[in-house]
């Protein structure tokens, strides 16, 4: 089969699968929900407080619910043997995983995205900054799968990798972090966020290029062991 | 004589400073299969960890029709039956199949036709999880059929099965190595392959 086919089977297989397991999807979005919905009752009555710190707290949620996330992207596949299938087939590799993390991020990134308007009014930020929240989680949070990736596929072949990954993976995440709750903080204040959105569609487009490699690499060590 | 289309030139395998095999030798032609014996833990699965291209051999070269083993041509021609089945057990008999389909190349059997061999037809919308040990591993055996390969690298193939089950897969095989086909395999159980030269390593 061509290798656009193979690409799409994987994405395809992996979305069959994320709706046969619900509650794997389930559980990073009620993390972000529960997470957000806990700020204005810790810091009480205080809406001014709450807009001001409303970006950096939606990020923050985001961030560590795509952390949470992260292992399911090829655990069970290393458990059952189908990753040792995959990097079998004749095609490269690099582009199989690129499909898988496509798929991971549409289940796990996406409803981000779909659930955080109604975050964003119950935080009480401006329709305006709102936008821009938007327009940077649909960024961002590809860019946190991708890079994710890399850790999860040399940490996959550990039996507690949990630890290992969350120190890997959290300070590559951490520019994101920057320039996006930057971004959304300053629509909030009405200040032009062109730079920030630039910045933050480079690591995008070098994460979609650059990351299925190292990642591939990664899952070809992990299977030596 | 016809030149060898699998070899093996002076393979070993170290693993926690304890030698497992050294300066192994073996050329398969085909039509031809290699049944590796030895006790647990003699090193068979390594060796076909390696044969797959998983782990290095700390010595030695691995041939596939002349050119080593690092290409696609290699992985095209190749299928891998470990102790993993690498079947996903929310996926259906049918979505299983056509995946590893799309991961390769359709083979000699459709898919109805392969599940049919395997003894498994009517199962085609059956969750695997529904099947037993024994039906997940003829439903392994069904992805080599159909899937074009001419080297099948089988770990402990009648891990589950019952007599009717192996006497199947002994048959496939033949059929296999008939068909100019190549079988690298580790069996407990003894190999009854008709017509098959079956060549011997003996691992210890």
């Amino acid at each position: 089969m061509p290798l656009t086919h193979a690409f799409f089977a994987v994405i395809r297989r992996d979305l069959i699968l994320a709706l046969r397991r619900r509650s794997e999807i389930a559980n990073p979005l009620l993390f972000f929900v529960l997470v957000i919905t806990l700020f204005p009752l810790g810091i009480g009555a205080r809406p001014q407080l709450l807009q001001t710190i409303a970006p950096g707290i939606i990020w923050v949620a985001a961030l560590l619910a795509a952390m949470l996330s992260l292992d399911s992207l090829f655990r069970s596949d290393f458990d059952d043997g189908s990753l040792e299938q995959m990097l079998l087939s004749q095609h490269p590799v690099s582009v199989l995983i690129l499909g898988k993390i496509i798929a991971h991020w549409l289940v796990t990134g996406l409803p981000l995205l779909v659930i955080a308007p109604l975050l964003a009014i119950f935080l009480g930020m401006s329709v305006h900054s709102l936008g821009i929240l938007l327009l940077t989680l649909l960024l961002g949070t590809p860019v946190l799968s991708l890079i994710g990736a890399i850790g999860v596929a040399l940490t996959v072949g550990l039996r507690r990798g949990g630890m290992i990954l969350s120190l890997l993976v959290l300070p590559l995440y951490v520019p994101v972090l920057i320039f996006a709750g930057n971004a959304v903080a300053m629509a909030g204040n009405g200040l032009p966020v062109g730079a920030q959105i630039n910045i933050l569609t480079a690591m995008l487009f070098m994460a979609l290029a650059l990351a299925p490699w190292p990642t591939a690499a990664a899952l070809k060590m992990s299977m030596s062991q | 004589m016809t030149s060898p289309v699998l070899q093996g030139i002076g393979l070993s395998c170290i693993r926690d400073d304890r030698v497992l095999f050294a300066d192994l030798v073996f050329a398969l032609q085909a039509g031809q299969a290699l049944l590796l014996e030895g006790q647990n833990g003699s090193g068979k699965t390594s060796l076909l960890r390696i044969l797959c291209g998983f782990r290095e051999a700390d010595a030695g070269t691995i041939l596939w029709c002349g050119t080593g083993i690092n290409d696609s041509q290699y992985r095209a021609d190749m299928a891998y039956v470990g102790h993993l089945d690498g079947i996903k057990k929310e996926l259906t008999v049918l979505e299983n199949l056509s995946f590893a389909v799309a991961l390769g190349q359709s083979g000699l059997h459709a898919i109805a036709d392969a599940l049919a061999r395997v003894q498994l037809s009517g199962y085609d919308d059956m969750p695997v999880q529904a099947l037993s040990a024994g039906q997940k591993r003829r439903l392994s055996l069904a992805r080599l059929l159909v899937t074009q390969n001419r080297l099948w690298i089988l770990d402990e193939p009648f891990t589950s099965l019952d007599k009717q089950g192996i006497k199947l897969t002994e048959t496939l095989m033949a059929e296999h190595c008939a068909g100019g086909g190549l079988i690298v395999l580790t069996s407990h159980h003894d190999l009854n392959l008709q017509g098959v030269a079956v060549q011997r390593i003996h691992l210890s």
